[in-house]
């Protein structure tokens, strides 16, 4: 789960890192008078989306008047934001942080990140900050500096010592760039985090230390023990779709492709979608239904998959291991009795009883389209779509 | 033979009197595993399917010389279990629950570097499937009819992919010495690479399959493993050729974050270190069955 900037400050604030002082406004007016409660002369207003890369996209401004906040409000709230990583629709900016304006001498990159191939909370650096770490590794990989935690004892102060010598901070600012690091390990530890980045932590012109910007990440896995976090979620800056499926059990990732798939298992729906690729077609989403696939789940899925207007074809592909193929063909028939399905739908089954399962299918009145390998079953769908796509093309051209 | 597990390997269950432990235990003894007991804490001295219950793990060692565990326990309680079965001098554990966070698992990891490297129990999962022996004995959730017994080595993070690839061997007449779930999370108590090792020693065991997907560095040093120090054929499929950067595709592991980690990427770095690539998941089948031929 991923939070706003501004939720991120106030966590790593409580656990002594430094920020500037800033606060949150959902209207101009507000986003004005935030202005003239923190005083001052400039002003930074942000659109508190969960998206990197905001600045180039527009959507951090600075002011120097009251006015020119309210303006800058005005024109950002309500707006969707398009980043280069929230893809063509963007995200809606609903809040807006107004902080004051900082005066920055350097800039420095630093992250912590659950690092898979040590199984430990790696804390990664870079004296070059301002700029994502793909683009610091690619133009200057050896400023990069990388220290693995020890989960037994967590950061050491002299690991925090190594890290900021390497960040380039003098003997005075060390005390500081100490505390601030501690920081964010412990924020990371204590609340489950999968990722904490602070890119830029500023020196400012008068030798402070501060974290400008901040993004923080949260293990699913781990929300059941960490209310507090859970409340910080906004749905307004998640897909509808993915939300919705997340919310019923089902795990869903929309792709730009037109061919639906419902499958139960994350490899296998993988397996499946690379296959459809493989046959020239393009999967319209990942969708597992988990191991059960119930009638009731595969309803769901339909209803899932359906809502994609740009979906022209169906793939059912079920492998029935602890449940049985007739029980799924019987659930796949229930759905599709219920649902308005105007698509093609392809359906293999495979696993326990599947010949049970296939006669099932063969023997209702519903229409579908059946499959008994993984390479047919892609096959069927990706022609089904073609000649849907056409068919309905024609259909339009008819009444026009 | 087989690795990890036979007929005779005498096997507990923790989280025995759940709903979900109970009906995957039946279905493990049914298929004839030595299922000797299990653990529920506050349960002890109880009968459950005709076998002791236990408090502890170490109680349920001592009474029955368990050797192996399969651990049900819901999420938040699931590390717990993997320590104390560790603790208690469990060689092999298959832990099949989902979604226990991931500063569990590598406190688990760390706790278990406690233990010399040879007396050192061996975890697979958590999210994984569980481990078969074909003919044999299975801990886990897999439905065992779709396995034939054989001298292929199977190993895979997902489950039903792994279902499909060992029935369409089994429909070309190929068998499997042992089936090996690894599972789906980002730390899995051991990886591609710790069982390849046994593959290659195990006598019966004449090539071996990984099935691999997008994000993390197992497949990686899984190639690097089979060039320096393997003489058996090695066969690998990469689920996740669409998958879109940065999105998490079902399993909380299957999430590309750096270079290195895409179904491309993989494929080639595998490719270069000698594996054999099944380029589409519809012919699991008949590239062991090439494989083989060539042997």
């Amino acid at each position: 789960m991923d939070i706003h900037e501004y939720q991120a400050k106030a966590i790593l604030a409580d656990f002594g890192m430094p920020i500037a002082r800033g606060g949150i406004a959902y209207s101009p007016e507000q986003a004005a008078y935030r202005a003239k409660e923190l005083g001052g002369e400039k002003w930074v207003v942000k659109a508190q989306v969960h998206s990197g890369a905001r600045g180039k996209a527009g959507g951090i401004k600075v002011c120097a008047t009251e006015n020119e906040v309210l303006e800058a409000a005005n024109e950002l709230l309500g707006r969707r934001l398009v980043t280069n990583q929230t893809g063509p629709q963007g995200k809606l900016v609903g809040r807006l942080y107004i902080e004051e304006a900082t005066a920055i001498e350097r800039e420095i990159y630093l992250a912590f990140v659950l690092d898979r191939s040590s199984e430990r909370v790696m804390c990664v650096a870079s004296a070059s900050g301002g700029m994502d770490i793909e683009e610091i590794a690619e133009s200057q990989p050896d400023s990069i500096v990388r220290v693995p935690i020890e989960p037994a004892v967590g950061l050491q102060d002299f690991q925090a010592r190594e890290i900021a010598f390497a960040l380039g901070m003098d003997t005075g600012q060390l005390p500081e760039a100490v505390k601030a690091l501690r920081a964010c390990y412990r924020a990371f530890r204590d609340l489950d985090a999968t990722m904490v980045e602070i890119n830029p932590l500023v020196v400012t012109a008068d030798g402070r230390i501060i974290a400008l910007d901040a993004k923080m990440g949260f293990d699913d896995n781990a929300l059941f023990r960490r209310p507090q976090i859970s409340e910080l979620r906004d749905k307004s800056q998640e897909d509808v779709r993915e939300m919705n499926a997340a919310d019923r059990g089902l795990s869903y990732v929309g792709l730009d492709g037109n061919i639906g798939c419902i499958i139960n298992g994350a490899g296998l729906a993988m397996a499946t979608m690379d296959m459809i690729k493989h046959v020239g077609g393009e999967p319209a989403n990942f969708l597992d239904i988990g191991g059960g696939a119930s009638p009731e789940r595969v309803a769901k899925a339909f209803n899932l998959v359906l809502s994609d207007e740009g979906v022209d074809a169906i793939l059912v592909n079920i492998f029935a291991g602890i449940n049985r193929c007739d029980w799924v063909a019987e659930g796949v028939i229930q759905a599709m009795q219920k649902l308005d399905v105007a698509v093609p739908v392809v359906v293999r089954l495979s696993g326990t009883n599947v010949e049970q399962g296939r006669q099932i299918l063969a023997d209702s009145d519903i229409n579908l389209i059946t499959a008994d390998t993984l390479v047919e079953a892609a096959e069927k769908v990706v022609a089904a779509a073609k000649f849907y796509r056409s068919a309905s093309a024609e259909a339009e051209g008819s009444q026009a | 033979m087989s690795i990890f597990l036979d007929e005779k390997t005498p096997v507990i269950v923790q989280g025995y009197t759940g709903r979900i432990g109970t009906f995957h235990a039946q279905e493990m003894i049914d298929y004839g595993t030595n299922v000797v007991g299990g653990v529920t804490p506050g349960k002890g001295g109880e009968k459950h399917l005709d076998r002791p219950v236990f408090n502890t793990v170490k109680d349920a060692v001592r009474d029955t010389g368990a050797e192996a565990s399969v651990v049900f326990v819901p999420p938040p309680f699931a590390a717990d279990a993997i320590m104390e079965a560790a603790d208690a001098g469990i060689r092999f554990c298959v832990c099949v629950t989902d979604g226990i966070p991931a500063q569990d698992m590598m406190r688990v990891k760390r706790y278990m570097r406690r233990y010399k490297r040879e007396e050192r129990m061996t975890l697979t999962g958590p999210n994984c499937a569980g481990t078969i022996s074909p003919g044999k004995a299975m801990m886990g959730i897999m439905p065992g009819h779709i396995y034939m017994q054989g001298n292929v080595g199977l190993i895979g993070r997902s489950g039903t992919l792994g279902y499909e690839a060992a029935s369409q061997m089994k429909a070309m007449g190929i068998g499997i010495s042992t089936g090996v779930g690894i599972g789906g999370d980002p730390i899995n108590g051991s990886a591609f690479r710790d069982h390849l090792e046994r593959f290659e020693q195990d006598p019966e065991t004449h090539l071996v399959v990984m099935i691999g997907e997008i994000g993390g560095p197992q497949e990686a040093e899984a190639a690097a493993y089979v060039r320096d120090y393997m003489q058996k054929p090695v066969l690998a499929y990469i689920a996740g050729l669409t998958a879109p950067k940065g999105r998490t595709m079902g399993h909380a592991g299957a999430i590309v974050t750096s270079a290195g980690e895409s179904a491309a990427e993989k494929v080639e770095i595998l490719r270069e270190a000698g594996v054999g690539i099944i380029v589409r998941p519809s012919e699991f089948g008949q590239a062991v069955a090439e494989a083989l031929a060539r042997l």
